[in-house]
């Protein structure tokens, strides 16, 4: 907690801010225009939203969201069968709170628990499991929702229902890993971003060599970083130094937490569950061995196969551009139903829902004046 | 209104105090009740009674768990009624207690909770002079729901409302931020958080009727319960068409909440609080009315937060770093069941 309060240390964070300014302009004046730097997490979106960071820096860095929500990224169609889930007599539905509220086509698990269907919260998969063992008269399916720092914990419960032999529990996973997001993102060129800022807590469990590619390949420098401001404050200097230094090396400013090498044992407990292989992402399309899908061996904890689930191709909903917005292709004002259809009371796009989303961050945050 | 009535149904996040909550109060109930004192939305409705003025005010208590650290539904039932009626400038007498049971509670648990109700009255001075009890079948309701009703009598010379408040007042809180909300949270999902956490649940009436007879500066007072400091505040603004400036760094919030909210993901602005109100003071008494607050038990981390503004109806959080930000109702947190 002390370390905590230092890096929150307000004081210290204007004092960087004002050396941050400074070293943005020189970039700026070198670039022609305010550097772009992709924020890839959405903890760091709600941060840099809430603290006011992205204004403050206005017109010399412009700080992006990218797709790094997870509830964000989870496409329509598993959205569909999301809702689908929830309709099937004896199931109960485990979630974490943030996908309640997420639109699908004409529903959303929120409209369906008030409809009747079995939809409990929870705040980690091990608590799914336990309401599995407490009623033994109900299938309790999981939305396996994250990233690579969710998906461990969702390996070991589902190893913990093997292991005791539990018959009423699976999962639906939609996990995601980042490194080929990126990828996708940064072959598809369509946004000029000069550096990203690396979600810490991925990286903590893949390593920081896991984004090396980054400067190796697309020659953009990037930093790994922590979650308080001093850290972020601290990653976007960073990022302003080797911008001014065409230097592209991916940087470890989360050095206490993330090692090199990550966590070896969370992978290992990722490589024995879930085996990589074709996803979907809202915004990307299909992304080659970007999702984690569950190994045979546990397949009688995948409720794709319990329930033999089929996954359709599902629109987004009509004029929401979460898709672009997660691309870095826009900003949340740029959209035309931000704050006017499409608000946190009654969202249009899961980027309005989730806490961890750019439009709710946007919303609670950003805005300059409340739309009447 | 902007969800279709009429096939919608009501989902949790009505019941959050948010935005959705005051869509269903106007479009539903003030659509058939409306009359001048309840369309104030205010806590409690003041009006003129045989020469004097009297309060009066209602509030139902569904609080999952019913025990938590730092209080239990009966206490809350009886400190949200008084604290409803004392921020509307009333002193509470008499209160009237309903009660719905559900079959298979435990008797030592309902007199546990009626304990603790009479304890919260003789604290606040204020008698339970009608009830009732109705009990269901198991699973109709979960547990026990409390409503508790109030009368109070306003002291004459006290005019508090929307009409007093102008720019240049100083807005002040009585303490942390958030406390309530954040143990009842972690106390219901067994988070492992709980740790030093407690909720704040106490009467108000006594330390604010020291605050007003010593300071007739206050012009408004609202207590910070569902929605938090941020939704209150930005009710305030909009019913005076004024706006309010809060600076992040001068609103306490004890550590323990910092790091619970952080990690969850809550915004202690937003967090329920049973123990606390706002005022908005002429400036020219707030150095007196924080003293006043500081004297009391449940006054002692009495501050200013912010100040008021001419503008329309916004309210502006400057944040420790230097950026500004608006506050607006609460939106669909997933937080029912605190109160």
């Amino acid at each position: 907690m002390k370390v905590l309060e230092r890096l929150n240390d307000m004081e210290l964070g204007q004092r960087m801010l004002k050396w941050v300014r400074e070293k943005a302009a020189r970039a700026a004046d070198r670039l022609g225009r305010p550097a772009v730097l992709m924020e890839v997490c959405g903890t760091h979106t709600t941060a840099i939203s809430r603290s006011g960071l992205r204004g403050l820096l206005k017109g010399l860095v412009e700080l992006r969201s990218g797709p790094g929500c997870p509830v964000c990224v989870t496409a329509a169609g598993d959205i569909e069968t999301m809702i689908g889930l929830s309709r099937l007599p004896g199931v109960t539905v485990a979630t974490f709170g943030d996908m309640l509220r997420v639109p699908g086509r004409d529903s959303s698990l929120e409209r369906e628990r008030a409809a009747g269907a079995r939809i409990k919260i929870v705040y980690s998969p091990a608590d799914a499991v336990e309401l599995a063992r407490d009623n033994p008269g109900t299938e309790v399916v999981f939305l396996g929702v994250g990233f690579e720092t969710t998906a461990p914990l969702v390996a070991l419960s589902m190893k913990q229902a093997r292991d005791t032999g539990l018959k009423n529990f699976t999962v639906y996973s939609v996990h995601k890993i980042m490194p080929p997001a990126l990828r996708s993102l940064l072959d598809r060129g369509d946004i000029n971003v000069d550096g990203l800022i690396l979600p810490g807590h991925v990286c903590a469990v893949t390593g920081s060599k896991a984004f090396k590619f980054i400067g190796e390949n697309y020659g953009i420098p990037a930093a790994v970083t922590g979650f308080t401001l001093v850290d972020i404050i601290d990653s976007v200097n960073a990022l302003l130094d080797k911008i001014l230094l065409k230097d592209s090396e991916t940087s470890n400013n989360y050095r206490w937490v993330v090692k090199q090498e990550g966590n070896v044992e969370a992978r290992r407990v990722l490589e024995e569950c879930f085996y990589t292989g074709a996803a979907a992402w809202r915004g990307l399309g299909i992304i080659a061995d970007s999702g984690l899908l569950i190994r045979e061996e546990l397949s009688a904890y995948d409720a794709r196969i319990k329930f033999g689930l089929e996954v359709s191709v599902s629109a987004e909903p009509a004029g929401c551009r979460c898709g672009e917005l997660l691309r870095g292709s826009i900003l949340p004002t740029d959209c035309g139903l931000f704050g006017r259809k499409c608000t946190p009371a009654l969202p249009v796009g899961p980027c309005m829902v989730s806490s961890e989303g750019a439009c709710a961050a946007y919303y609670r945050y950003e805005r300059r004046e409340v739309a009447k | 209104m902007t969800c279709e009535v009429n096939n919608s149904r009501v989902l949790l996040a009505h019941g959050d105090g948010g935005l959705l909550a005051r869509e269903m109060v106007q479009e539903v109930f003030l659509k058939y009740f409306n009359n001048p004192l309840l369309g104030q939305l205010s806590d409690a409705a003041v009006f003129q009674f045989e020469g004097g003025k009297v309060a009066t005010t209602i509030d139902a208590f569904v609080v999952d768990p019913v025990f938590f650290p730092g209080g239990d539904i009966g206490k809350l039932a009886v400190c949200g009624t008084v604290n409803d009626l004392a921020v509307s400038g009333a002193r509470p007498f008499y209160m009237n207690a309903s009660f719905i049971i559900e079959e298979g509670l435990l008797l030592v648990d309902l007199e546990k909770i009626a304990a603790s109700m009479a304890k919260a009255c003789a604290e606040a001075g204020v008698t339970i002079v009608a009830g009732d009890t109705k009990v269901v079948p198991r699973g109709h309701a979960d547990k026990i729901f409390i409503t508790t009703s109030g009368v109070g009598v306003v002291p004459d010379g006290v005019d508090l409302g929307y009409h007093r408040p102008e720019p240049g007042d100083l807005v002040i809180i009585n303490g942390s931020m958030g406390n309530h909300g954040l143990t009842v949270l972690c106390a219901r999902e067994a988070l492992g958080l709980e740790g030093a956490l407690a909720s704040d649940c106490a009467p108000l009436n006594h330390t604010i009727f020291y605050l007003l007879s010593g300071c007739p500066g206050v012009k408004l007072m609202r207590d910070l319960t569902r929605g938090g400091l941020a939704s209150a505040a930005k009710e305030i603004a909009e019913s005076c068409g004024m706006d309010i400036y809060i600076k992040e760094a001068s609103v306490p919030v004890d550590r323990e909440v910092r790091g619970a909210a952080e990690m969850l993901g809550l915004d202690p602005l937003y967090l329920a609080n049973e123990g606390k109100f706002l005022a908005v003071v002429d400036a020219r008494e707030s150095g007196r009315a924080l003293e006043l607050l500081r004297e009391t038990r449940y006054g002692s981390g009495a501050v200013i937060i912010g100040e008021v503004r001419a503008g329309r109806g916004n309210v502006y959080l400057q944040t420790a770093l230097g950026g500004t930000k608006i506050l607006d109702l609460l939106a669909g947190a997933p937080l029912p069941r605190i109160c």
